[in-house]
């Protein structure tokens, strides 16, 4: 056994830290988030020309830099200690996952747009009434001759404003949430028939209601692996998130940690009292949980399904409790201003709220690990 | 001793629910002020309603203007305007100041003050929280200087977390009268008009997106000596009576069960796959330890109220209700978020844009994360739940 990181994951994470350090600071990202389109496409452009991180995760086949799922934790972590706003999880996890899970010529054609930052994917999953249940969805995609046709009206899209593809679960066939018949479309965003209605987020992204109205896609758009192929990626995806969370958790602790120490109340540094040293000991324990977890989930990634998705389950379920512990707590101890967008802390806590319960919150999550786990 | 209304509480409560059905103001009916969107009318139009008919300060003595109701009575009337999802009336005023001024004011200041406060002529605020003094109030250091001639204080510094400070044209203040005295007996409670040269309001944005709180600067801002209520440099007497006051009305127990109301009822029509939220064990689990919660602060505030019918109190005790009443808030904004699935996530202020075609899903769910952030802030205001438990070890425990 070694869980340490090799000299090049510790190289990766060292040159995304120094560069968002430079380009991410609160003041900068405020800022971004006031343009126009919600976002500084030049990072995203750094990121994969300069910095060349969006290769990661992928094969050296396929012009990337042979990485996988701890390759998405470090990005994904170091991404969370900003509290930053781009796409990686969609397009780098999530699209670039389910490609290089599908392979084919699809994969082929697009595994290089995402290494050199052209191609950005959003993924289109929910369904507004389908809440966390992967399959309960009513996205129809009807065989035409070769192609297929997609109808229907996905939920929350996040990064939908600013993809080029978007990844879109639908039906071929069955109904209710039967897994049979649930297939996996890479589709233009800007195909003929997809409208979008657009809105920022409370964590300060940008998503959509994405409308589908016979959407003619080719047949090559369909990655093959149904259900199996979109659990595989969600779980994926739940782990990165859960990377994002330890990194924007661990962050907000040190800075609540550190008002601690500069705050004054009754002659002295709150961090004096022993209520709240005990609350930030609490908050750090739970912090190094989830970084204990994650690393967990992200290590169990390869197993086969059934133990894969327990590992995942148990992962996300501990990470949204610490987190929800976490951002209450900071807020709690930062007084009013904690409440405030004046200070970093409040959009950390916005950020962990909304991780909580992205991919299922902890009840979810417990319940699927139950299924897999428990006898009836 | 027994829980059942008698015969005239029950004439009451049905008085009461007559008048609320006829004369709650149209305009109002289905907003909430959970979101911070109400605005200065919106909260008028209700007070002036109640004012007319003589209901707006339950708690007041009737010579000063309140309905002379039994503690029951206000019970009843408190569940009412919660059950009809009524918008809270504004405390500054009415729960705030007007109890000072009537218990330490100059006849004068009770003639001048206490009935434009029953009207809603006057807005007030509470200029209490400074930058460096939250919990630790009494270090508070915005002083105000007696003039040569004894006619007015000139007063410097700054205050904030001022809520709805935007609207207000009344506010009182504590001050630093004598700065070389021990903390709490250097401070003087000031009723100042908003309107005087040299105060400055700037909004502070909450994570939420509202405008609830500011901040209130005041530079040589001169106030006539005859707006000083108690004596000088026993200002801290006015607080501590007030704190008192705040945090028996800070247990929210109608508005809570209003609350959990509409959770289950936003539960029960929201799938879960093939059943209703509402259904789902984890789910009604935590509504069920939520109603149990409640109904323990509920009776702890009813006893707190039989204690103070028979003369005693309000006093640490309180702080009790403080505590789990906003921690119940918290959880019911918990609740609702979690109900609201996918669509807690859009930050969504209303159809400007005129798409109302294209909706972003339940209107209920637009709130659930603002509102989930916004209170956080119960936990903190009022004398934070740290201070209240230092309060209980303190006054209570003799620790």
């Amino acid at each position: 056994m070694d869980l340490s990181f090799t000299e090049t994951q510790d190289m990766l994470r060292d040159t995304l830290s120094r560069f968002l350090a430079d380009t991410y600071d609160f003041e900068t990202r405020k800022k971004m988030l006031e343009r126009p389109e919600g976002r500084d496409p030049g990072i995203w452009r750094a990121l994969a020309t300069e910095l060349g991180i969006l290769s990661a995760p992928f094969s050296e086949e396929q012009g990337g830099l042979g990485g996988g799922p701890l390759e998405n934790l470090i990005v994904m972590e170091e991404l969370g200690k900003v509290i930053a706003i781009e796409p990686y999880l969609q397009t780098a996890v999530i699209g670039g996952g389910a490609l290089k899970a599908a392979g084919g010529a699809m994969a082929d054609a697009l595994i290089p747009g995402i290494i050199g930052g052209d191609v950005i994917f959003a993924f289109a999953y929910a369904e507004p009434k389908g809440r966390y249940d992967l399959a309960r969805i009513e996205t129809t995609a009807r065989k035409d001759g070769a192609g297929y046709v997609l109808n229907g009206h996905k939920a929350v899209v996040y990064a939908a404003p600013w993809a080029t593809h978007l990844l879109v679960t639908a039906r071929t066939g069955g109904s209710g949430n039967e897994r049979g018949g649930v297939e996996l479309f890479v589709v233009d965003a800007k195909s003929a028939g997809v409208t979008r209605r657009d809105y920022p987020t409370v964590d300060g992204f940008q998503a959509s209601e994405v409308y589908f109205e016979n959407v003619a896609v080719p047949g090559e758009a369909l990655l093959p692996g149904g259900m199996d192929l979109i659990e595989q990626v969600v779980d994926e995806a739940t782990m990165a998130v859960c990377a994002e969370g330890q990194g924007a958790g661990r962050q907000l602790h040190e800075l609540t940690l550190a008002y601690t120490k500069e705050r004054k109340q009754f002659g002295q540094p709150i961090g004096r009292f022993q209520a709240l040293q005990f609350r930030l000991a609490d908050m750090m324990i739970e912090a190094e949980q989830v970084a204990s977890m994650t690393l967990m989930g992200t290590l169990k990634l390869d197993l086969p399904a059934e133990q894969r998705k327990a590992a995942v389950s148990l992962a996300k379920a501990k990470v949204s409790k610490s987190l929800r512990f976490i951002g209450q707590n900071a807020v709690q101890t930062h007084g009013g201003i904690g409440i405030t967008v004046e200070l970093a802390a409040g959009h950390y806590f916005k950020r962990l709220t909304m991780i909580e319960s992205q991919f299922g919150p902890a009840d979810w999550h417990l319940e699927r690990y139950e299924a897999l786990t428990l006898p009836a | 001793m027994n829980l059942d209304f008698s015969p005239e509480e029950l004439a009451f409560r049905d008085e009461v629910r007559a008048f609320i059905a006829e004369n709650y103001p149209a305009q109002l009916r289905g907003k909430q002020d959970e979101g911070g969107d109400l605005s200065k009318e919106d909260f008028l139009s209700w007070h002036k309603v109640l004012a007319k008919k003589g209901w707006i300060a339950p708690a007041w003595p009737v010579e000063y203007g309140g309905p002379g109701w039994t503690a029951t009575q206000r019970y009843i009337w408190s569940e009412e305007t919660a059950r009809a999802d009524c918008i809270r009336i504004m405390p500054f005023g009415i729960t705030m100041v007007g109890p000072v001024i009537y218990t330490f004011g100059t006849p004068e200041q009770k003639a001048r003050f206490l009935p434009r406060i029953l009207s809603g002529e006057d807005w007030w605020c509470q200029g209490y929280s400074e930058p460096g003094s939250g919990s630790d109030l009494a270090s508070l250091r915005t002083r105000a200087v007696l003039s040569e001639d004894g006619s007015h204080y000139i007063v410097n510094g700054q205050k904030t977390w001022t809520t709805m400070a935007q609207h207000a044209d009344w506010g009182f203040f504590l001050v630093r009268t004598n700065p070389d005295a021990k903390q709490q007996e250097g401070i003087s409670f000031l009723l100042i008009d908003m309107k005087t040269p040299g105060i400055t309001v700037r909004p502070i944005i909450t994570l939420g997106g509202e405008h609830e709180v500011n901040e209130v600067f005041l530079e040589d801002v001169k106030v006539p000596v005859e707006n000083r209520v108690y004596e000088e440099n026993k200002g801290w007497t006015c607080a501590k009576f007030l704190l008192a006051h705040e945090r028996t009305g800070i247990a929210g127990v109608a508005a809570s069960k209003r609350g959990i109301e509409r959770v289950r009822s936003i539960a029960s029509s929201e799938m879960d796959g093939d059943r209703p939220l509402l259904a789902n064990p984890f789910f009604r689990r935590k509504v069920a330890e939520l109603e149990m919660d409640l109904t323990a602060l509920e009776f702890t505030e009813l006893r707190t109220l039989a204690g103070e019918a028979a003369g005693r109190g309000p006093g640490p005790e309180s702080s009790v209700l403080k505590i789990k009443g906003s921690e119940i808030q918290q959880r019911i904004t918990e609740l609702a978020l979690e109900a609201a699935g996918h669509y807690g996530a859009p930050y969504f202020r209303g159809f400007g844009e005129g798409d109302n075609e294209h909706p972003i899903g339940p209107d209920w769910a637009h709130h659930t994360a603002p509102s989930y952030f916004n209170m956080r802030k119960t936990t903190i205001y009022g004398g934070s739940n740290e201070i209240q438990r230092n309060i209980i070890a303190k006054m209570v425990l003799g620790l």
